[in-house]
């Protein structure tokens, strides 16, 4: 069976800016090719992940108020689905990393996600979650959530408009569409956590 | 002369001058319990507020500053210096049995300059873990990340809680160290990822069956090292890593940094620029307020009034944008004035916002305030004295709602708060319910401070020229303003560069967790997280 075109009902494909990744990916999966069964299931399961994502809450700084703004009466995410908002890791689907990851704070945010149910997906929210942004030459800041965590979706911005935030839900909406679920992909390695295990093995 | 200059003057040991309306005193560190008790209880102007505590690295030696000022007329500044000898061992004598704020002040000196002070009972240090190594606002401080690797486990709770104090009695100094827990103890942990902390602060509660019996509040969670990072940015630099610090109330930070920067160089600014900076102070203030608001009904139950607070925070933000180019972070303020002039709509927006938020502050009354259900939880719950919030330098509306005239927009008007008509709203309970009720009538007063200005803005320049780099001159500088939660104050050491030699904001939520711990001991641990509310504190702001 063929792998359709990735269509999201909230917005055109030509809106999008960068779709590239997502035709690589695409074609990858059409080489492969999937049984005609399990493809339209993977289908159907995918279409209703896709539309009912659930975040943790989860936010440490500035970015934390403008996501509570994409929750609130104006711009209101419930219309595509992500409105329940959960307070346990174990019942959330995406962490949207909302602020400055300080020292102080990594090992926290690496267990929350150690503790979400797979499949899990991460958004870097604001310049400080992907680089460290205006506190790139602080003592206590971890340059980047990326060292700790892998991150699906980052979304620029100090903080971001919550258009932008939108505009990056639909990004994660359309990776979970194209992925096939009976395979996910594997997480990508982040080099923190491999030093980490390979020094816990090497200690016992 | 003074009258608490001339006592100064004959205690004998310390050096008094005078600058800007403050007085200085240098004493040495062995006269320094002597000089504050003094200052706190004998004196002829009792100054029971400790504004805030300054650590300063001199090079030779590593300095504090308290300052210090009369909670009946908060405008008289009083500056307190001294200087522990040695860089290896610095210790200095505390000072929390006379102000209880000086407990977090004091551990935050420790944390970042190594400071120990003598008979604390818990010198653990505050933002940082506690196997950081190195005080990080020392000038000699290694910042290289192989001295503190991101750390990827967390922090054993043993070390957390484990506390050393010294104590010095009949000559003898004696060391000790203990839990703030006992092990009979029953210990939750509130946080640091928790829905209704308003951030990410760690709250260690020991209960009694559903009695709070003791609450460890563990910062640091957001700590960025903003206060080193200045020491590395030119003024301009700076102003945008403060609206950073207390995001709800960004301009109104910048507004101190600004002001402070203006009486360093003598710079006379507009009158537009002061109209303009007070219309935007005060519209961060409604936004402000209605989240605050709209959080605490949450955390009470009423996600309804969550979205109604955050719907009309929109139009705010609106007009912000419309001048400012941004929503949350306006960046607005610059040395000298505002970044830009107000756009053509500004004028016909705000009027049109007063009368729709005087509409809804109604609604909001009628929605939440007149509910028995929520006047039956927030009424009886949660008494803050006037004395314990002056001693705690609890300011704001929390201070307000306890009684305590602490305004400065009132006491000591800056930019164009003079001009304007307004009230200082009091509440003399000091309850949870005054807490709550006072945010909204100071929206009203905001309100009416606006409708005052916003038609009688001069006409002019909206900004004074300044240099293309500003250089402070020497010396030390210190200004507050009235923030949403309190005082926050700006402290720059100046060696005539132009990066600042040392820089210290005073959080105004710091000392209001404080607070939490004083009104939550012996109260129900489902009243917690309202009562944390009701204070309304920002933690990104406390740890800078």
């Amino acid at each position: 069976m063929e792998v359709k075109n990735i269509r999201i009902r909230n917005m055109k494909y030509g809106d999008f800016n960068d779709n590239e990744y997502l035709e690589e990916y695409v074609n990858e999966l059409r080489k492969n090719g999937v049984n005609l069964f399990v493809g339209k299931l993977g289908d159907l399961i995918n279409w209703g992940r896709s539309n009912s994502v659930w975040p943790l809450t989860f936010a440490t700084s500035c970015c934390g108020i403008e996501f509570m703004c994409v929750g609130a009466a104006r711009t209101d995410f419930a219309r595509f689905g992500w409105e329940v908002t959960r307070n346990s890791p174990r019942q959330a689907d995406v962490i949207f990393v909302c602020g400055t990851i300080v020292h102080k704070m990594a090992p926290v945010l690496k267990r929350l996600y150690e503790q979400m149910a797979e499949p899990k997906y991460v958004m870097a929210i604001g310049s400080c979650a992907i680089s460290g942004g205006p506190f790139k030459s602080s003592y206590h800041t971890v340059m980047g959530v990326d060292r700790i965590i892998p991150v699906d979706v980052y979304i620029p911005g100090c903080p971001p408009r919550p258009d932008a935030v939108l505009y990056g839900m639909m990004q994660l909406s359309r990776k979970i569409k194209v992925q096939n679920f009976f395979k996910l992909p594997d997480q990508p390695q982040v080099p923190g956590t491999v030093d980490h295990q390979t020094e816990a093995n090497g200690n016992s | 002369m003074e009258t608490v200059e001339k006592e100064l003057l004959a205690l004998g040991f310390a050096e008094v001058t005078r600058s800007d309306k403050r007085l200085n005193v240098t004493v040495p560190k062995e006269r320094l319990y002597e000089t504050a008790r003094f200052l706190r209880h004998e004196s002829a102007t009792v100054y029971d507020f400790l504004i805030d505590m300054v650590g300063i690295d001199n090079g030779d030696s590593l300095g504090v500053i308290y300052y210090l000022s009369p909670s009946q007329s908060p405008e008289r500044l009083l500056a307190l210096k001294t200087s522990a000898a040695g860089r290896e061992q610095p210790e200095l004598f505390s000072v929390h049995d006379l102000w209880d704020s000086a407990l977090v002040y004091e551990r935050e000196v420790y944390d970042f300059f190594g400071i120990r002070f003598v008979n604390h009972p818990d010198m653990r240090r505050i933002f940082l873990r506690q196997d950081w190594k190195g005080y990080p606002l020392r000038k000699d401080y290694d910042a290289s990340p192989e001295v503190n690797p991101v750390p990827l486990e967390n922090e054993v709770i043993a070390d957390m809680e484990r506390t050393h104090s010294i104590t010095v009695k009949m000559g003898d100094r004696i060391e000790t160290t203990g839990y703030i827990f006992d092990n009979d103890d029953y210990v939750v942990n509130f946080g640091p990822q928790h829905p209704a902390m308003h951030g990410v602060l760690h709250l260690r509660v020991a209960l009694d069956g559903e009695v709070i019996r003791k609450i460890d509040p563990v910062f640091g969670y957001i700590h960025r090292g903003i206060e080193k990072m200045c020491e590395n940015y030119t003024y301009p630099q700076i102003l945008h890593l403060t609206d950073r610090l207390d995001y709800l109330s960004g301009t109104m930070n910048r507004h101190a940094v600004c002001l402070c920067c203006e009486k360093a160089l003598e710079l006379e600014v507009p009158d537009r620029a002061h109209y303009i900076r007070t219309i935007f102070d005060e519209l961060t203030r409604i936004a402000s307020h209605l989240l605050g608001w709209g959080c605490m009904c949450m955390d009470m139950g009423s996600i309804t009034a969550f979205v109604y607070g955050m719907r009309d925070r929109e139009k705010i933000m609106d007009i912000f944008e419309e001048t400012a180019g941004g929503r949350l972070m306006a960046n607005y303020n610059v040395i000298g004035g505002v970044a830009r002039d107000i756009h053509p709509n500004f004028r016909k927006r705000v009027k049109e916002l007063i009368p729709y938020i005087r509409r809804m502050l109604k609604e909001h009354h009628l929605l939440f305030t007149g509910n028995p259900i929520a006047r039956g939880r927030m009424k009886g719950v949660g008494r803050l004295t006037a004395k314990k919030a002056v001693s705690l330098g609890a300011t704001g509306p929390t201070g307000r709602a306890s009684g305590w005239r602490n305004d400065l927009r009132k006491i000591d008007p800056y930019a164009a708060y003079a001009k304007a008509d307004f009230e200082e709203v009091i509440r003399e309970e000091g309850l949870t319910f005054d807490r709550y009720v006072i945010r909204l009538d100071e929206i009203e007063q905001s309100l009416r401070i606006i409708e005052q200005l916003v038609d009688n803005i001069p006409e002019g320049p909206y900004a004074a020229k300044t240099k293309a780099v500003i250089r402070l001159p020497e010396g030390e500088f210190f200004q507050r303003v009235e923030n949403a939660r309190g005082q926050f104050c700006v402290h720059i050491t100046s060696k005539g560069d132009k990066f600042p030699y040392r820089m210290k904001f005073r959080s105004p939520s710091l000392v209001l967790v404080g607070a939490l711990k004083a009104i939550a001991a012996e109260s129900k641990v489902a009243d917690l997280i309202m009562l944390g509310a009701s204070l309304d504190y920002v933690i990104p702001c406390i740890d800078r």
